[in-house]
């Protein structure tokens, strides 16, 4: 309820400053990675203090009345316990009549907006988001509850077979159990097929997650929970590309510049990278693909503008290292050598061995 | 030897058939080049030739010109055409010479801005109705309320060019003074863009001073009355300028001056040639200024030509040339076309082979004009309108050379420019140089070309800052209009946030209403309102061909 009592607060100032015939603005964060500072004391990225006004004029009238019309639809949902996905909140707009949305990547930028405004994450105003947040096996057992009856259900993640446990929308309420020492991230779907395959969370004891891609909010905040409540270290292993250091495990560990208002909740600050780092390029002789103007622009972009790259010499000397060998190499690119070669040799001699990993 | 004698005789053989023709039999052979091509424009033609004529007279004489014409449909394609002035009538004695015998006229030999030019016109219409009817033309004409009318039966004798005269008697006539003709003739009659109506609507535009009463062959009456007592200012006629002579004229002119000696000859018979211009063209060409004009040789005018082409001349002058003025012209289109902008341009007089010319251009925009096709050319010289061979006239291509994008319309590379737009372009002259006799397309001058697009240009930079102007307007009225539709929004959220009552949401409004308002300050209104519209002559001649539409139907 505390989010209700900030949209009524706001709306209330608003409707004071009208009383004094001022035009009513309303202030947001700026976001963008200009914005953000990293400290690796408090472990993400935390908003630089740049805000933005949106004062009432004829030009913004609409987006104005739109943001209001969000915040108010954001109250009902939580008031009534409820949820709305991004999609339903676009097509809650079309009885706004005049004021509606006409895509939903306006409503979206609103939402975001209202979200930066109040300083809270999306799923506390009601909103959830529509893409699902990974995939899970290994040793863990999820505590979940029933919809309708509220009874405790534990899913057990050693039993999915072939297959794995879904991460839900909103992780809040879940709870774990494990034995597991550590939380594995790998980056792409097909990776983790196989090494759910050969159940290398059995091997190794511990728990896989299939990020794919850039995690979702909820994957970043189930990773984040589980390796709070459990004190449990977690290693992430991407391609070995600027996409995989700066898009992927940058977001995943200190968050980004977009969301830098909600990065606290949705960053998983113990993340450590375990590869594919340009090193392991050239110590398993892996076949490569030349990089492209665009992964050369990302990586000089990262070494000048990234507060988390400016923050960490090694990851600056990684970046360095790969523009200099001019290559980038996947995760499957082990595969050259042997199927299960990334399981029975580069993984553990990885997971042994800290001094080959990034911060 | 052999072969010699039977080319001489094969050259004999066909000097038996070789004999001078008549000028008359010529143009009988080649009426295309007056206009005759075909039964419908014949009609428009004689029409046209008979009115501008009547016109020029009622000018001439300072008269405020009353013409009235009428078409009887006489059955079988023939149409009886009656043509009916008050200008100062014709001497009894000319009568024959000016309807009835090709290229006998006053203006021929004059610079004078005026509508007719060479004086083949309405004799070549009297030629042309006794051609395809046999009948003659009938022309009744008086020259002062004391004297009877002369009355007279007319044909052109094809042969000779000499009129023949039938019939002919004074007669009693109700009017004080003017000229009156009928013409049988084949046609066919057709409405639309280059009809009678027409022609007779665009002539009233660019002839405010004028009442124009014409009856059409279903017996409706249109009246274009006068709108203005004003008579265009007199035309002063000129002499010719020695940079626009030509070799054959200048020997016929030997023939007939009265100077003594050729430098008194061009002092007298041109314009702008002072005693030192002359002597300095006749020291170029070698000739001693003392010889007379009469003994000079072929050579000699050609010497004198290329002198005078290398002998600074000043311009004519160019008070001889009238226009119609911007004002005028833009009246004259309003009335026409209810379009929502307006502007036109009068260009400084200026010269084209010795010949000075004033062009002026008028330009409507937007209203119920059609948005997607191509603009609409009107086009006049000397205030006759010209409605055939658009496209062969160096106003329709000069128009197309100016980039009308630059002024916010659309125009394909090199074509005429898309939208809702009409311009009107005149040409004012001592001699306006047509591409053909039948005076309907205005030739190639540079000149003439660049004053066009001059005159244009202007009127589409008035077009430009209209049109910019409008767009902030609308860009204005839009935001304007957000804060109208948006603040009951903003209002609404609240009370449902906050609870508000239906007068404190109320409160909002006004008060976000009034302080969104005053920051935007008072917006001009840009609306021209158009009184001098009128509807009914916009019809005329705007409806589509009736026979056309039949032939579809077939």
């Amino acid at each position: 309820m505390v989010v209700v009592e900030k949209i009524k607060k706001l709306a209330n100032k608003i409707f004071d400053k009208i009383l004094d015939h001022e035009s009513p603005s309303l202030k947001m964060p700026i976001r963008s990675l200009n914005n953000v500072e990293y400290d690796s004391n408090i472990g993400y990225f935390k908003l630089a203090g740049k805000f933005k006004g949106r004062a009432l004029t004829a030009s913004t009238v609409k987006t104005f009345a739109q943001t209001l019309l969000m915040m108010n639809e954001s109250k009902n949902v939580v008031e009534k316990k409820d949820m709305m996905t991004k999609r339903e909140a676009y097509y809650v707009s079309k009885n706004w009549g005049d004021a509606r949305f006409n895509e939903q990547p306006e409503s979206d930028t609103v939402m975001d907006d209202v979200e930066a405004m109040l300083m809270v994450n999306r799923e506390q105003l009601g909103f959830v988001p529509e893409e699902k947040g990974g995939d899970v096996a290994g040793q863990l057992v999820v505590v979940d509850k029933d919809p309708d009856t509220n009874e405790e259900i534990k899913i057990d993640c050693t039993k999915m077979g072939s297959g794995a446990y879904s991460v839900p929308s909103s992780v809040e309420g879940l709870g774990f159990e494990t034995t597991a020492k550590f939380i594995l991230a790998i980056e792409t779907a097909g990776m983790f097929q196989r090494l759910v395959k050969h159940k290398f969370w059995k091997k190794e004891n511990c728990i896989l997650i299939s990020l794919g891609g850039v995690p979702t909010r909820a994957c970043r905040r189930f990773i984040r929970r589980l390796s709070d409540d459990k004190k449990l270290p977690v290693y992430v292993f991407t391609d070995g590309d600027p996409y995989g250091f700066l898009n992927i495990y940058r977001t995943l560990k200190v968050g980004s510049g977009n969301a830098a208002h909600i990065n606290e909740f949705f960053c998983v600050p113990n993340a450590q990278y375990l590869g594919v780092t340009p090193q392991d390029i050239l110590d398993y002789k892996l076949p490569t693909h030349p990089l492209k103007d665009v992964d050369q622009k990302r990586l000089k972009d990262g070494l000048k503008n990234d507060p988390f790259v400016l923050h960490h010499k090694k990851w600056q000397l990684a970046l360095k290292q790969m523009l200099t060998l001019k290559v980038r190499a996947e995760q499957q690119a082990f595969a050259a050598h042997d199927l299960n070669y990334v399981m029975s040799v580069y993984l553990p001699d990885k997971i042994k061995d800290h001094k080959t990993w990034l911060p | 030897m052999q072969i010699l004698a039977e080319i001489q005789t094969t050259a004999h053989e066909l000097a038996k058939h070789q004999k001078s023709i008549s000028v008359a039999e010529f143009f009988s052979k080649n009426r295309h080049l007056l206009g005759f091509d075909n039964p419908r424009k014949a009609l428009l033609t004689t029409v046209k030739e008979a009115v501008d004529n009547s016109l020029d007279a009622c000018e001439e004489a300072r008269i405020l010109p009353e013409i009235s014409i009428e078409i009887i449909d006489m059955g079988g394609d023939r149409f009886r055409l009656i043509i009916e002035d008050n200008g100062p009538g014709i001497v009894k004695k000319q009568v024959p010479n000016i309807f009835a015998k090709l290229l006998y006229g006053s203006k021929f030999h004059s610079l004078k801005m005026s509508r007719g030019q060479q004086g083949i016109g309405i004799s070549a219409s009297v030629m042309y109705g006794q051609l395809t009817t046999g009948r003659p033309a009938k022309v009744t004409s008086k020259i002062h309320k004391d004297k009877p009318a002369y009355y007279c039966e007319l044909v052109l004798d094809t042969q000779t060019n000499e009129p023949d005269i039938k019939n002919e008697k004074n007669i009693d006539w109700y009017r004080d003074h003017g000229t009156k003709i009928e013409i049988d003739l084949e046609a066919i009659y057709q409405r639309g863009q280059q009809s009678v109506e027409t022609y007779l609507k665009e002539t009233a535009i660019v002839n405010p001073h004028a009442t124009i009463i014409y009856t059409d062959p279903k017996a409706n009456q249109i009246i274009f009355p006068r709108v203005t007592d004003e008579l265009p200012a007199e035309t002063k006629e000129i002499k010719p300028h020695p940079y626009g002579l030509e070799l054959g004229l200048l020997i016929k002119m030997f023939e007939r001056t009265t100077a003594k000696t050729i430098q008194q000859f061009l002092m007298d018979e041109f314009s702008r040639v002072t005693t030192s211009v002359a002597k300095e063209i006749l020291e170029k060409a070698a000739i001693p200024p003392k010889t007379s004009p009469s003994v000079l040789t072929r050579e000699s005018a050609e010497k004198l030509i290329k002198a005078i082409k290398k002998t600074k001349i000043m311009n004519p002058p160019t008070d001889c040339v009238t226009p119609v003025g911007a004002e005028l012209l833009e009246r004259g289109i309003k009335k026409e076309i209810n379009a929502e902008f307006y502007t036109s341009a009068t260009r400084p007089p200026s010269v084209y082979r010795g010949n000075p010319f004033i062009i002026e251009a008028a330009l409507a925009y937007g209203g119920e004009l059609p948005k997607d096709k191509q603009a609409k050319i009107m086009r006049f010289a000397n205030r006759v309108p010209l409605l055939y061979q658009q496209g062969a006239c160096i106003t329709t291509k000069s128009i197309a050379a100016t980039n009308f994008k630059s002024y916010g319309l659309n125009q394909p590379r090199g074509s005429l420019p898309v939208g809702p737009c009409v311009i009107l372009v005149h040409i004012a002259s001592v001699w306006v140089p047509f591409t053909s006799e039948s005076k309907e397309a205005i030739a190639h001058y540079e000149e003439i070309e660049k004053e066009v697009k001059l005159a244009v240009q202007e009127c589409g930079r008035q077009l430009g800052k209209y049109l910019s102007k409008k767009q902030r307007l609308n860009t204005e009225l839009k935001k304007r209009s957000y804060i109208e539709k948006y603040i009951p929004h903003v209002s609404k959220a609240l009370k449902l946030l906050i609870d508000l009552t239906d007068d404190q949401q109320e409160n909002v409004n006004e008060i976000l209403k009034d302080l969104l308002e005053e920051t935007r300050g008072k917006i001009k209104d840009i609306k021209h309102t158009n009184t001098e519209y009128d509807a009914d002559f916009a019809k005329i001649g705007a409806e589509e061909p009736e026979d056309d539409n039949e032939e579809e139907d077939e």
